[in-house]
């Protein structure tokens, strides 16, 4: 029906000239974030930033609680994910077709290159930055209570981004690609130095069946390349984003991030700074939260000491975003991914090394394939994971190094975690082990009494101590976490610079000599 | 079938199990169930019935002027053929550890990978690999050798 006073094609006339605006305020209905009510509206109106509490309190905005740590690492995601779907125009999974088109990528396609160090960088710092992250969520104490389940899928992160990362390496179809493969492969396989000590592999190959499912064949083929592909490209990107939305779900559904009991008093003098929270209205208000039971949101709390997120958190997120991506084109400009010559199954690499954030567990590895590549890990995923079960104490949530032992703890458990697993490194490189010394030792002996499990039942003993010194499971998992970080830190430093060819001791790569 | 009056039940009258229970469970547990055969099905499929790899039987004549304890690499194989006064045999060049390849050396055989070392027979001198190199079948057809990869024999069979 045409309006009063027009003639229908005016008012077309006048419709067409209105479409952008139109548009733009059918989009944005809420109009532009500038009053409490439209900054409300402009998040939960928004299925994108839905997931952000409208509101956030001024403790979570400190710089030192969270470090953008999280953010960043979502943000290195993001990157790979984008540079990765370039890439996958001119990449090809089959083999010696695969490396023919990462040198297309590097050498003929424009920006190929530069796509490609992005994304290798960018899932260099994915990986630091979910492991710096996740030593932030143990060192404030936010695993605890209500948070338990987002610690458990935070490791499911940490993994998924371990396995992105590992299967990522072999897509080149190059030597340093095909023999970190070949050992990770045979890592699946290592139950084996198990079921073969005890002589049951003939029924029970459960390492064999794992190295099977992996490569699809009995070597590292046409096969292995499309699965791994498989998995980078869909199965573990797939896993990531749900795990992803879950985090970041709970994150908001537990009461957004830890903080310490006395928060609003800490934020108290920044508070006065903003304009007060709905001056002319109820000093409450009472929205869903208010029907909702338990301690799983912020229940029964006001709005107190909190500021729109739109705009001081989003500007926050978005200033981390763009250091991430600077921080990924500035390395991406000075280093090149490398690509080394074409697979060769006959000739491996040597030194073959994983990529740098496994070059720790490859040390372990050369003690023992089962319980450096198998056991060990499995026992800190399991034990770690498990540490907001076994810490159910009160003490120190938000705090940095909160809780019993504090800071001081955690510097000598720094001491302790460097010094042992120097030691014991030291030990094995200078003296050997017990296949040197006994060379008819059994297989088992071995497996189970080799430098990599004793460094582990050094760290658990010290932890024990910690908790009975301290009276506080909190202070034990303070003791074993910093071990173990500094664990993986000398582990990995080992294996990358002080490692060289048939995996021998050698101060410096450039005593390497000819290889 | 008929119901005698007596045993007819009021509607309101509980039942043991009410219908609707029964049917929520049904349709939970048939889930459930499909479920799980569909799990089943699927991770049987990354399994295939014959693995893609090549033949792991191979023929090779040995030079006649290959020294005594030397080894002969056959073209593309992971394999080093010996011969001595006893006789011809054949011993894996894949590490037991994880996998690499062993190069030949004056003490028998070492790993570039992780430092395993073997004896000239195979086993372990040093290092992290858990069993001796594997020898291989070997069997005679005139001039001709026939390697079976697959076929370990014990250590210190010749023919």
């Amino acid at each position: 029906m045409k309006a009063e006073g027009y003639s229908a094609l005016h008012e077309f006339w006048i419709n067409l000239r209105a479409i952008p605006n139109h548009v733009y305020r059918a989009m944005f209905r809420g109009g532009p974030p500038k009053t409490d009510r439209t900054r409300s509206s402009f998040i939960f109106g928004n299925v994108f930033l839905h997931l952000h509490s409208v509101r956030t309190h001024l403790w979570s905005l400190r710089w030192s609680t969270t470090m953008g740590l999280g953010i960043m690492t979502t943000a290195a995601f993001l990157i790979t994910l984008v540079t990765g779907i370039l890439l996958m125009f001119y990449y090809k999974p089959y083999p010696d077709v695969a490396y023919q088109s990462i040198k297309d990528i590097h050498f003929i396609v424009p920006t190929g290159r530069f796509m490609r160090n992005i994304h290798r960088w960018a899932a260099n710092v994915m990986v630091i930055a979910v492991i710096l992250h996740m030593a932030r969520a143990f060192y404030t104490a936010s695993y605890r209570k209500p948070r338990e389940f987002n610690w458990f899928i935070g490791w499911g992160l940490l993994v998924t981004t371990l396995g992105l990362s590992f299967t990522g390496y072999l897509l080149p179809w190059d030597q340093l690609a095909y023999w970190a493969i070949t050992i990770g492969a045979n890592i699946a396989q290592s139950p084996r130095e198990i079921t073969d000590a005890l002589g049951i592999t003939a029924w029970a190959d459960i390492g064999g069946l794992q190295r099977e499912i992996l490569l699809g064949s009995d070597k590292v083929g046409e096969e292995a390349l499309i699965r791994f592909y498989l998995l980078h490209v869909m199965i573990l990107p797939l896993a990531l984003v749900m795990l992803m939305a879950v985090h970041f779900w709970r994150i908001r559904k537990d009461g957004g991030l830890a903080k310490p009991a006395n928060a609003d008093e800490l934020v108290a003098e920044e508070a006065k700074e903003f304009y007060p929270v709905f001056t002319d209205a109820p000093t409450k208000t009472y929205h869903l939260a208010a029907v909702v039971k338990g301690k799983t949101s912020a229940v029964g709390s006001g709005p107190e000491h909190t500021v729109p997120s739109m705009p001081h958190l989003f500007y926050a997120e978005l200033g981390v975003l763009m250091l991430t991506t600077l921080i990924c084109v500035a390395l991406a400009f000075v280093s090149d991914a490398p690509l080394k010559e074409l697979a060769n199954p006959l000739v491996p690499e040597n030194p073959a090394k994983a990529p740098w954030y496994f070059l720790g567990l490859q040390e372990i590895v050369s003690f023992s394939a089962f319980m450096g590549g198998i056991g060990i890990p499995m026992l800190c995923v399991i034990g770690l994971g498990l540490i907001p079960f076994l810490d159910r104490e009160k003490e120190g949530t938000g705090e940095w190094f909160g809780g019993p032992g504090g800071w001081k703890l955690v510097k000598w458990s720094a001491v302790v975690g460097f010094a042992a697993s120097i030691g014991v490194e030291a030990f094995a490189i200078h003296f050997g082990w017990l296949r040197e010394w006994f060379p008819d030792i059994p297989q088992l002996f071995i497996t189970f009494i080799n430098p990599g499990t004793v460094l582990t039942a050094i760290y658990a003993a010290y932890s024990i101590w910690a908790v009975r010194k301290n009276n506080s499971t909190r202070a034990g998992a303070l003791a074993l976490f910093t071990c173990f970080l500094c664990g993986f830190i000398v582990l990995t430093v080992i294996g990358t610079y002080f490692r060289g060819p048939n995996w021998d001791f050698f101060w410096s790569p450039s005593d390497w000599g000819g290889h | 079938m008929t119901t005698h009056p007596s045993e007819k039940k009021s509607r309101f009258d509980p039942e043991p199990m009410p219908r609707r229970d029964f049917l929520g469970l049904a349709a939970l547990g048939s889930m459930a169930a499909a479920f799980a055969l569909s799990i089943f099905g699927m991770l049987k499929l990354p399994k295939a019935a014959v693995s893609a790899s090549p033949a792991k039987k191979f023929n090779v004549a040995l030079p006649d002027t290959l020294p005594e304890g030397e080894a002969f690499i056959p073209p593309g194989r992971n394999v080093a053929v010996f011969r001595d006064g006893e006789g011809v045999f054949a011993i894996s060049t894949v590490c037991t550890h994880l996998g690499c390849i062993v190069k030949t050396s004056a003490a028998g055989f070492d790993c570039p990978c992780h430092g395993s070392g073997f004896q000239k027979d195979g086993t372990v001198r040093k290092g992290p690999a858990p069993t001796p190199l594997p020898w291989l079948k070997v069997s005679k057809n005139g001039g001709v050798l026939t390697i079976d990869e697959e076929a370990t024999v014990k250590t210190g069979t010749k023919v």
